[in-house]
């Protein structure tokens, strides 16, 4: 049971695995989060019937599983003719689904501002952005990034499904040695460690801070 | 615009197969949530529990469930566990996988549901003569549900989303893998794949909406 054919260059294997993971998860929450922002800060300007197109597309992105929304994007690309490689369409698919989420974490949080807080800025003269920028940003913030960081562990997660376009991310890095070692159980613990390493102590931290935030309110 | 003939047709004729499949999926989502909520009221009250034995098993399920993918628990479930010589059917890994993730999730909010439930009503119920099995089953667990129905159905909903996992480990009976089987067959991925994202998209919707009715009914209190 201890002895085991995994040698240190596998395990770089796995590292460059991780990295890919991280990429990926990289550019779909920078995106994800930039969309989320404007898509946000719009959902709670405009009132329910006017952002319904947006609510109804955002909501597909929620209710359709991660892997058809990638095969799907990946068959209209090719389709279309616009030869992306399947890194990119993953980052866009992944950043459209961070998207959505992040919305609602957006609009929670603007609408978690008091109303008369915001009246009371405008009444001193702030304008709109102004209000923006200096009352709700900080404000909402608070609110916004235990969820946001909850967010951003679950897009790490949910983005192992990219190995369905042939991504070598680090499940699919495992499964590769898994193939020529025979060893399933033993790498995909090595895996999993990995993931827990890189989610556990970043939840950790979430946790404290929505812990902290909560009691000096 | 596109130099490609879409055909929908051909698409819509396997329609049959492609809601067999979501049968499959509803049936391996319902299963998985009901042992899932079975595992996850076990977890909760272990984890809070004062022994060490209790709480530390029941820690390492629920933060190694949330902090590892799902397609990661389903290929434990369905490749890792071959090197014990145990080969698990694509089926029973993909519900064992999504099982165990439910677990953690669930097992969390209803810690949380607990968590706010004074502690007067357990002691209440403990001085009317009640045992701590009792008061538990009768007094704390109908609150505890009532708190945490709506996270719970949004779990629903996750758990029918994962189902879709089950393709990569070869299961070809559920939605994802009908709609796989079609697609290797007749090369009209695009189509066949809307028309699953379609149907997707229809059970979330019908599962949200029941739990919405439902908990007005339930919950009118």
């Amino acid at each position: 049971m201890f002895d085991t054919a995994l040698t240190l260059s596998d395990l770089m294997f796995l590292i460059k695995g991780a990295g890919m993971t991280l990429a990926v998860t990289f550019f779909a929450v920078t995106g994800g989060t930039l969309l989320g922002l404007l898509f946000g800060v719009v959902r709670a300007q405009v009132s329910v019937w006017a952002a319904l197109p947006l609510i109804f597309v955002l909501d597909v992105f929620r209710s359709v599983p991660l892997l058809i929304q990638l095969v799907l994007a990946n068959a209209f690309q090719a389709i279309a003719g616009l030869n992306m490689p399947p890194f990119v369409t993953s980052c866009i698919v992944l950043a459209l689904y961070t998207s959505a989420y992040c919305t609602e974490i957006v609009r929670g949080a603007i609408e978690a501002v008091p109303t008369v807080t915001r009246r009371a800025a405008r009444s001193l003269g702030l304008t709109w952005g102004q209000d923006m920028r200096f009352i709700v940003f900080p404000m909402a913030l608070r609110v916004a990034l235990p969820s946001w960081i909850g967010l951003t562990l679950g897009v790490m997660k949910d983005s192992a499904l990219v190995l369905w376009l042939g991504l070598i991310e680090l499940l699919r890095s495992g499964q590769i040695l898994v193939t020529r070692l025979q060893e399933p159980m033993f790498i995909l613990i090595v895996v999993g460690a990995i993931y827990f390493v890189m989610s556990f102590p970043i939840a950790r931290l979430g946790g404290q801070l929505e812990k902290r935030w909560r009691e000096n309110d | 615009m596109f130099n490609y003939t879409f055909q929908w047709r051909q698409a819509l004729q396997k329609l049959p197969l492609l809601l067999d499949g979501a049968l499959v999926t509803l049936q391996i989502a319902l299963l998985s949530m009901a042992m899932g909520i079975a595992f996850a009221v076990v977890l909760a009250v272990a984890r809070n529990a004062k022994s060490r034995w209790a709480s530390a098993p029941a820690s390492a399920w629920i933060e190694v469930s949330r902090n590892t993918p799902a397609l990661f628990q389903i290929y434990m479930a369905h490749f890792g566990l071959g090197s014990f010589g145990i080969y698990l059917s694509p089926y029973v890994a993909l519900l064992a996988g999504i099982t165990f993730n439910n677990a953690g999730y669930l097992a969390e909010t209803f810690r949380g549901a607990l968590r706010a439930i004074p502690g007067t009503q357990m002691r209440a119920a403990r001085s009317l003569g009640m045992t701590s099995i009792q008061a538990f089953r009768l007094i704390i667990m109908p609150q505890m549900f009532r708190i945490a129905f709506l996270p719970t159905t949004n779990q629903m909903v996750w758990a029918i989303l994962m189902t879709s996992l089950g393709v990569t480990v070869g299961m070809n009976s559920d939605l994802a893998g009908v709609t796989q089987d079609i697609n290797v067959r007749s090369f009209r991925t695009f189509e066949i794949f809307a028309i699953a994202a379609v149907i997707y998209y229809l059970i979330a919707k019908a599962v949200t909406l029941g739990a919405r009715l439902l908990a007005s009914r339930l919950f009118r209190y």
